[in-house]
């Protein structure tokens, strides 16, 4: 409590303006701004997968499962910076029992659940059921027992039994886009509903949610391509590599239009919050949103990847540019949930003055847990394709 | 061979029917024991034998009476025991000063607990005024709306109120408030709000605020009763609501507000 009213006494200093002193406490911090950044990713993951199955892009075939291991690290650790976050994580499964049936985040529990269980752990187990079969009839001691756990004891791998499981993984990846848009753009509504709040309160949240999620799904999957690849073998498949960089171009034009078709639509509309609203984005948010999430994140990469298409660039500049632009919009988005998140909270809901986010380094809402639970996907995704090896060499025909 | 198919998809099917029914049966008893208990707060009754579906309560205040003592945020703090730094308010009094130049300035220093300096120096202010803040009880409030859980609830006589054994402090309530009339609690973790001091209002008593405020600049009533002296109030006062576009119907009414007034 001490700790708190210190930090607060500090923050107290910074206000510039006027605003309603129960606003001085910033609520949503770090955590809540991991937490669309996370779920997003999965979203992006999954649909890039998802172009294999459903649009039978070939070329992508090596990144399928590589997508869906990653969308399932991250999904696992997505609630985890939600329920750190929460004064009384203990009664968290109140959303489970007692949802209330108008509210957006009690939604949360269920979305989770439909999209881990009847999408991702499905499709994966069904992806792999007949490797993991074939692995464990060969291996011995606690990988055999662990393959056989990872298949649930199935045994059938008869033509037929194959042919249900195509089939299936099929229908479960046409559920699985509107469910991918249903988890992200769902995370869009919980902050695009809330009328008090004029920097979050917009229609086009959940789609721009959406198509931001999709562009940051791409890139990390492109990212982790290209190192894991680089280090395996087989090495880079370009052709592969080109068609990523491709959708993740097309995403970004789609992104960057209804970014840019929000602010135009705020400016032009120019209401009563507009004037705090220009002295967010010119001040505190300057930084984040114009220099890091638009220029960096957004169209450096854009005219990068264009460049490096037009001009048919060599191989090893145009991996170089894929590489760092990856990376620039990973940290864009990062950026861009920063700025929706944070930016949101910075000014006061009487339109008359700004308050600062002081990021702390210890506790729950620091920074070192925040860096931890961004972390620990890689490491979960690490273990997961020991156990579940996404290469292609090891399928089995 | 067939038959044994054709029972082996029966014992699957009857598996996957069981399976789900177990799913539910963790899920629904909740659900429905939640909603019952929501259909039941509209017909409770209190130990005291108090009704609270017999009223509906209110708050006027009139801006051209209030001094700017400070005295209800005082009295707030003590009565419902809010942490004393000034961060945490259930009630605050702004101030308004009109400049020649066509600023406005606002503040509330401490939430204006300790009244406000008199700042005769100045001579290009050329009005002032000061503004009582709390919860509005909203008709249709947002922060039940979002609450996940239905910590956050209306009672009968329309009052909001947050059930602490429920709030999950995940603080969405805080946010989709317009007024900035809630915080979390600093040691219980907890979202708190003006409750139109609940335990004394079903005492037949009036809130802390309106009690020890010199002027009567607030008034507090009940909606329903054409003898409460709020009825009275809002018959005889041209009234606003505070971010009527929001369509929030607050049930706390101002008088001789300002448009100045967010």
């Amino acid at each position: 409590m001490e700790e708190l009213i210190y930090h607060l006494t500090n923050i107290l200093k910074e206000v510039s303006g006027y605003i309603y002193p129960n606003e001085i406490e910033l609520h949503w911090g770090l955590l809540i701004v991991i937490y669309p950044y996370l779920t997003g990713l999965v979203a992006g993951a999954f649909i890039l997968a998802s172009l294999v199955k459903v649009f039978n892009v070939k070329e992508l075939q090596q990144t399928y499962r590589l997508s869906l291991l990653t969308a399932l690290s991250f999904l696992i650790i997505a609630p985890l910076p939600l329920l750190v976050h929460l004064g009384h994580p203990e009664k968290s499964f109140e959303i489970f029992l007692t949802p209330n049936k108008s509210s957006a985040m009690a939604m949360f529990g269920f979305v989770y659940a439909w999209y881990l269980m009847a999408v991702l752990l499905l499709e994966i187990w069904l992806d792999y059921r007949k490797d993991i079969i074939i692995w464990a009839s060969s291996e011995k001691g606690i990988k055999k027992w662990i393959h056989k756990l990872v298949s649930l004891f199935s045994s059938d791998i008869s033509e037929r039994a194959i042919k249900f499981d195509k089939k299936a993984i099929k229908a479960i990846t046409i559920i699985g886009i509107p469910s991918a848009f249903l988890l992200h753009g769902y995370v869009g509504f919980i902050f695009g509903s809330i009328k008090a709040n004029p920097w979050w309160s917009s229609v086009l949240m959940p789609i721009a949610f959406l198509f931001s999620a999709m562009v940051s799904g791409i890139a990390l999957v492109l990212l982790i391509y290209m190192v894991i690849y680089s280090w395996r073998p087989k090495g880079i498949n370009m052709q592969c590599l080109d068609k990523m960089a491709s959708y993740l171009f097309y995403v970004m034009i789609v992104d960057f239009s209804l970014e840019t078709l929000d602010f135009i639509h705020r400016t032009y509309e120019a209401e009563e919050s507009i004037k705090i609203l220009a002295e967010l984005v010119g001040g505190k948010l300057f930084v984040s949103l114009v220099v890091i999430q638009v220029l960096l994140g957004m169209i450096i990469p854009l005219g990068s990847i264009a460049t490096a298409k037009l001009f048919k660039m060599p191989e090893e500049l145009r991996k170089l540019i894929y590489f760092v632009s990856s990376i620039l919009i990973l940290i864009g988005i990062f950026s861009t949930r920063w700025n929706i998140v944070i930016g949101g909270q910075l000014f006061s809901k009487s339109f008359r003055g700004l308050t600062e986010y002081k990021m702390t380094i210890f506790g729950l809402e620091g920074l070192l847990v925040s860096i931890g639970i961004m972390l620990s996907p890689i490491l979960i995704l690490y273990v997961l394709t020991k156990i579940l090896p996404p290469w292609e060499e090891v399928r089995n025909p | 061979m067939r038959n044994n198919e054709s029972s082996e998809k029966q014992n699957r099917r009857k598996f996957i029917q069981h399976f789900l029914f177990a799913c539910a049966s963790f899920i629904i008893p909740g659900i429905i024991g939640a909603q019952e208990l929501v259909r039941k707060v509209g017909t409770w009754v209190l130990k005291n034998g108090y009704v609270p579906s017999e009223h509906h309560w209110g708050m006027g205040i009139d801006i051209s009476k209030c001094i700017g003592c400070g005295r209800c945020v005082d009295a707030c703090k003590k009565e419902n025991n809010v942490p004393k730094e000034p961060f945490f308010f259930r009630t605050w009094v702004e101030q308004y000063r009109f400049l020649e130049n066509d600023g406005v300035v606002v503040d509330s220093p401490n939430g204006g607990i300790n009244s406000f300096k008199a700042e005769t120096s100045e001579k290009n202010i050329i009005r002032s005024f000061f503004v009582p803040k709390l919860c509005n009880q909203c008709d249709n409030p947002p922060c039940v709306q979002v609450c996940p859980v239905g910590a956050t609830f209306k009672t009968a006589d329309g009052v909001i109120l947050v059930d602490k054994e429920y709030c999950l402090g995940c603080r969405y309530c805080i946010q989709a408030c317009p007024y900035g009339a809630r915080f979390l609690h600093p040691e219980t973790r907890i979202a708190e709000k003006c409750t139109f001091c609940y335990h004394r209002i079903i005492e037949g008593l009036d809130p802390a605020c309106v009690e020890v405020c010199p002027t009567q600049a607030r008034i507090f009533g009940d909606l329903t009763h054409k003898a409460s002296p709020l009825v009275r109030f809002k018959r005889m006062n041209n009234l606003s609501v505070l971010k009527p576009s929001l369509n929030t119907e607050p049930k706390v009414y101002y008088a001789n507000l300002d448009g100045e007034v967010r």
